[in-house]
């Protein structure tokens, strides 16, 4: 989230797509009924009537996949209709940026894409520069080159008939939302956008996000009181996981994998730390030097020097554009590539695509240690149907793990805030928690080389690791220590005092950090910030329900990001009755703002944007793979043969593994007719590994079942509370018909589409309650997060003659 | 002083934490439930769900209502079930003066199934359920063990959204009527179910009927309105006060 949980009652519109935020992120809804009964109009736009629709003023269906379409449109009615706030676009966005000649868009593609290589050559997409490499712009948003001009251009296709012939959403309908959306343009009104899954779940994923990125700075919405992107974070700590990186591309603090390309410490920093030229521009990302040798002397402490390139040479390196996410991971797997490994409080043979080959592919292994609070899907994976163990040669280990509420340690929400919390209950038995498992093993493994050095133990001897795991040591760790004696400003700090802001990290070696982003929140003044439970706030901050004594968030206890956009070039608040910042008496007050510059007005302040090269928000986002502006292209399985946009039916640069059991249903298929989505529950936590072994919880949602309109129950004559099986491609699955008015027929270019929604918890280690999902779900990815395509792809469904995963 | 819910369906989400939180607070076994088309599960109240949240879904002239209702015992003003039991056995249903709770005794057990099914019939909201192996008849306990300790109810304290509410009588019916306010802007049919009578005051949006058979008192046709309301201030085949402090 750019904003956070409480600041959605600031909202005066709230667009609720691409999420259920009701079930599956239901204290959202505290904060939305609160928004809605001060007047705010709550729209959830999405294919199925849920829980979250029953509590909106209106509830809008829409062909799963077809967002962008449904936002291009929108983006296309704010300009046609000059809804958006200029001043800020202006002043605040890339919207006045000159593009370069080179750009182009015919097609569906934009220039400079290779059909060999399926990628883009993205140089083709650079802004025009002036004599000291600033990007050239018109303030006036009237040269055709400006990114104003191209983007009207761009969304000009995108037409109310056009938009609602492919997303089957009437009209009347896109219009309904539009205009309520498009009132937030308003300099004193706030709309937010509340996604998760929906969005991410899609092989044009992240082009979904940057559509809602593009409207919200049209209307003036990112750093406002109850404005912002607000991405609805997982219950599993999505969002501390993804901040100390548990993707494979990143290290923590959102800095790049090392690449083999990167051979020295110099190379790295070369190709990572942007420069610009612009006085304006804070660019806060040229600090990363500072943040990435941080990071290097936490992981290697002592034996990181100037000298050795603080140990950057140990680092294991990836092969450039080589892609280790799991559905590659999987398929290499599946190919016998892989050995054995580690599985961690995860369920792959339930959660993963085309689980069929997931579960084969596990049977390849030589040996696997599965983590777990229970018995699921995965540690059991050699008993499931149909299987005889003795014919797998894999051995299996199960570590049980502890609980979360029997560990002490923190939990970082959507909105930023770490929060602490302590063991409820010690772990029954022989329990761990996953820290010490692999603190230990670890120390094993160390033990195990210092005798047998082999060929490069350097690595793995030389890290700072603790001889104990201690969540407090490993948050000050985070946090990070001066490294030697030193004065900073004023004070003076001792070696292995903790730093107090991430402001004074260096790129000399003088301080470590395991996490940039979390320097500050441990300090010796305040001690461990995230236990903080103090809920006082001035008048101004009240108003908003900021809170900013409660817990900590990162970075710098910053609730609202980009918060100097909130605010006029004099910095004052273009909403007075929700002031986030204001510049009060040459100082700001209210949040911590981005940055402590004057407002720019002065001469000496810095564009808000400050994550970004320029300072600017990018209307225009040369960053992505497959375009600088979202398009529509179909998912990868999709009941049309064509689209009214361009002859591009699907992403050109969707990711893919092809081995014999990665079947894709071609588009139209006759075969497979019915668009599938597939979804969580409010009463089970993920594929329900955990869960499912909670009585009271399978009581209440005990058995797989599949959401279907009563018109397509007719058609296949299927009743309620009927057995069916829905196949794809890839398997087939028993469930449970449920057939309700909140599924509706979709009319889809003159022709009724039918989609139909099934949840992903249930498995079959808890008898008779149906099994994964995911055997029909294909694994085709977004090109640039490899987040594979779980929400919409092709089944057909009939009713069951006997069932037997389900009694 | 007596207390009341105020349970708000405008604000409720079925995510039937207070389902969830009734069973776990009073240590209740889990049913064996199948799916049958439908997220209701349970599919009724039972000797092990004191609170079950109902769903109801139409569509009419191409609009979609699904309404959400956190079914639990009314607690009476004027309990006709305890009218009725005292008929039968003295103590087995009881009303406590000081919070308006009505509580199923230890000697409901010693009911005949028949005096049980006579019970059940005097409710008008269909709340009583029996359990077979011990003869109990059992329903919600508004958390009388809590609620004297100064603690909410489980299923007001887990409940998200504000739907459930709990608190003094006259506070929650100040609520009721703000809240009454409030939704009759959006939903002109909102109105509070037997307020006056029951401490366990429903806003609903929408005719009650939309929501499920006993929504309020009367409504199936196994006892109309009036009888109910006869019942209550009729003559009583028993002293009416008769009260335990907890």
């Amino acid at each position: 989230m750019t904003n956070h949980w409480i600041d959605i009652k600031n909202a005066d519109a709230i667009l609720i797509m691409g999420s259920n935020a009701a079930e599956h992120h239901p204290i959202s809804f505290k904060w939305v009924l609160d928004a809605k009964s001060r007047g705010a109009v709550v729209m959830h736009v999405d294919p199925k009537f849920s829980r979250t629709s029953a509590r909106s003023n209106f509830h809008v269906p829409l062909r799963s996949g077809t967002d962008i379409a449904f936002l291009g449109g929108m983006i296309n009615h704010i300009i046609e209709n000059k809804k958006y706030f200029e001043e800020y676009l202006v002043n605040y966005t890339n919207a006045s940026f000159l593009v370069g000649d080179a750009f182009g868009f015919e097609e569906g593609l934009f220039t400079g894409y290779d059909p060999k290589t399926r990628k883009y050559d993205q140089t083709k997409w650079a802004f025009q520069l002036d004599e000291n490499k600033i990007p050239k712009k018109d303030p006036s948003l009237g040269n055709p080159r400006c990114v104003f001009q191209l983007m009207k251009k761009h969304y000009s296709r995108y037409t109310p008939d056009k938009v609602s012939n492919i997303t089957g959403v009437s009209q009347e309908n896109l219009l309904k939302v539009y205009e309520a959306y498009a009132a937030t343009g308003a300099p004193n009104k706030a709309g937010t956008i509340l996604y998760a899954l929906g969005w991410t779940h899609h092989t044009v994923g992240v082009q979904n996000i940057r559509s809602a990125a593009i409207l919200q700075f049209l209307l003036g919405n990112i750093g406002i009181a109850g404005g912002g992107i607000n991405a609805l974070r997982g219950e599993p700590n999505v969002q501390g996981s993804t901040d100390h990186t548990l993707l494979y591309h990143l290290v923590p603090g959102y800095m790049a994998m090392p690449v083999a390309d990167w051979q020295t410490l110099a190379d790295y920093h070369k190709a990572n730390t942007p420069v610009s030229n612009d006085p304006q521009s804070a660019n806060w990302w040229q600090n990363k030097p500072k943040y990435f040798n941080s990071l290097l002397k936490a992981w290697f402490g002592e034996n990181a020097t100037k000298e050795n390139d603080f140990g950057y040479g140990m680092l294991p390196k990836v092969e450039k554009g080589e892609d280790y996410s799991y559905l590659f991971l999987f398929d290499r797997m599946y190919r016998g590539e892989l050995k054995g490994g580690f599985i961690f409080g995860l369920n792959p043979t339930n959660s993963v695509p085309n689980s069929n080959k997931v579960r084969k592919a596990l049977d390849n292994l030589d040996w696997l240690v599965t983590v777990d609070v229970h018995n699921t899907e995965t540690t059991d994976n050699w008993h499931r149907p149909g299987i005889d163990p003795k014919t797998i040669k894999t051995e299996v280990f199960l570590l049980p793990s502890a609980h979360r509420l029997e560990k002490d340690g923190t939990v970082t929400n959507s909105g930023r805030w770490q929060t602490w919390h302590n063991a409820a209950v010690k772990p029954p038995g022989d329990a761990r928690t996953f820290g010490d498992m692999v603190v230990d093993l670890m120390n094993l493994v160390r033990k195990k080389y210092e005798k047998q050095p082999g060929t490069y133990a350097d690595p793995i001897l030389k890290i700072d690791w603790p001889a104990k795991y201690d969540a407090e040591e490993m948050a000050k760790r985070i946090n990070g220590f001066f490294t030697v004696d030193i004065k900073v400003a004023d004070k003076e700090y001792k070696k292995g005092q903790l730093v107090p802001s991430f402001a004074v990290l260096a790129d000399d070696g003088s301080t470590s950090s395991l996490n940039w982003l979390y320097t500050g929140s441990y300090t010796e003044a305040e001690g461990n910030k995230s236990k903080r439970r103090d809920p006082t706030q001035t008048p101004m901050q009240a108003k908003i329900g900021l809170y900013p004594n409660w817990a900590w968030c990162w970075p710098v206890n910053r609730r609202i990001l980009y918060n100097r956009a909130s605010v006029n070039l004099d910095g004052q608040p273009y909403n007075p009755d929700k002031t986030v910042i204001q510049w009060q008496d040459g100082k700001w007050v209210g949040d911590v703002p981005d940055g402590g510059w004057p407002p720019l007005a002065t001469g000496k302040g810095k564009s808000p944007f400050i994550m970004t090269v320029h300072g600017f928000g990018q209307l225009y986002g040369p960053g992505r793979m497959e375009g600088p502006f979202p398009e529509h292209y179909e998912p990868v399985e999709t009941p049309v043969k064509n689209h009214p946009f361009s002859k591009q039916l699907r992403n050109p640069c969707y990711k893919s593994v092809s081995s014999d059991m990665d079947i894709l249903a071609a588009p139209g298929d006759p075969k497979y007719p019915i668009v599938l989505t597939t979804y969580s529950v409010t009463e089970h936590w993920c594929g329900g590994g955990e869960t499912r072994n909670l009585p009271n919880l399978l009581e209440a949602e005990p058995q797989l079942y599949v959401e279907m309109s009563p018109e397509l129950a007719k058609e296949k004559g299927i009743k309620n509370g009927d057995g069916v099986i829905v196949e794809s491609a890839r398997g087939k699955v028993e469930a449970i018909a449920m057939v309700t008015v909140r599924m509706r027929p979709l009319k889809i270019q003159g022709k009724i589409i039918h989609e139909i929604g099934m949840p992903f918890c249930f498995g079959w280690t808890t008898p008779g309650c149906g099994d994964s999902t995911n055997r029909l779900t294909p694994s085709v990815g977004d090109p640039n997060t490899s987040i594979p395509e779980y929400k919409a792809c092709l089944v057909n469904i009939k009713k069951a003659d006997k069932l037997t995963e389900i009694s | 002083m007596p207390k009341s819910f105020l349970i708000d369906t405008s604000r409720c989400t079925a995510c039937r934490g207070c389902q969830i939180a009734c069973k776990e607070w009073h240590e209740l076994p889990a049913n064996k439930t199948k799916q049958r088309g439908s997220h209701q599960n349970p599919p009724d109240l039972n000797p092990f769900n004191y609170k079950l949240v109902r769903f109801s879904e139409s569509l009419e002239n191409g609009k979609i209502s699904w309404y959400f209702f956190p079914d639990q015992c009314r607690h009476c003003i004027e309990p006709p079930c305890k009218g009725e039991a005292e008929g039968y056995l003295e103590g087995a249903i009881i009303k406590d003066d000081k919070t308006g709770a009505v509580l199923f005794t230890e000697l409901t057990a010693k009911l005949s199934p028949e005096n049980c099914e006579a019970v059940r019939a005097a409710c008008p909201y269909d709340i009583p359920r029996r359990n077979e192996q011990t003869g109990l008849l059992t329903k919600c306990t508004m958390c009388i063990d809590r609620v004297s300790n100064g603690m909410l109810p489980a299923c007001v304290k887990v409940c998200p959204t504000g739907a459930m509410n709990f608190g003094e009588r006259a506070d929650m019916l100040e609520l009721a009527q703000k809240r009454l306010a409030e939704a009759k802007k959006t939903f002109p049919k909102a109105t509070l179910a037997d307020a006056d009578n029951v401490s366990t005051i429903y806003l609903l949006i929408d005719e009650p009927k939309k929501y499920q058979p006993h929504a309020v008192a009367g409504l199936s046709g196994d006892l109309s309105r009036k009888q109910f309301l006869a019942r209550i201030f009729g003559p009583l085949k028993r002293p009416l006060q008769r009260t335990a402090s907890v």
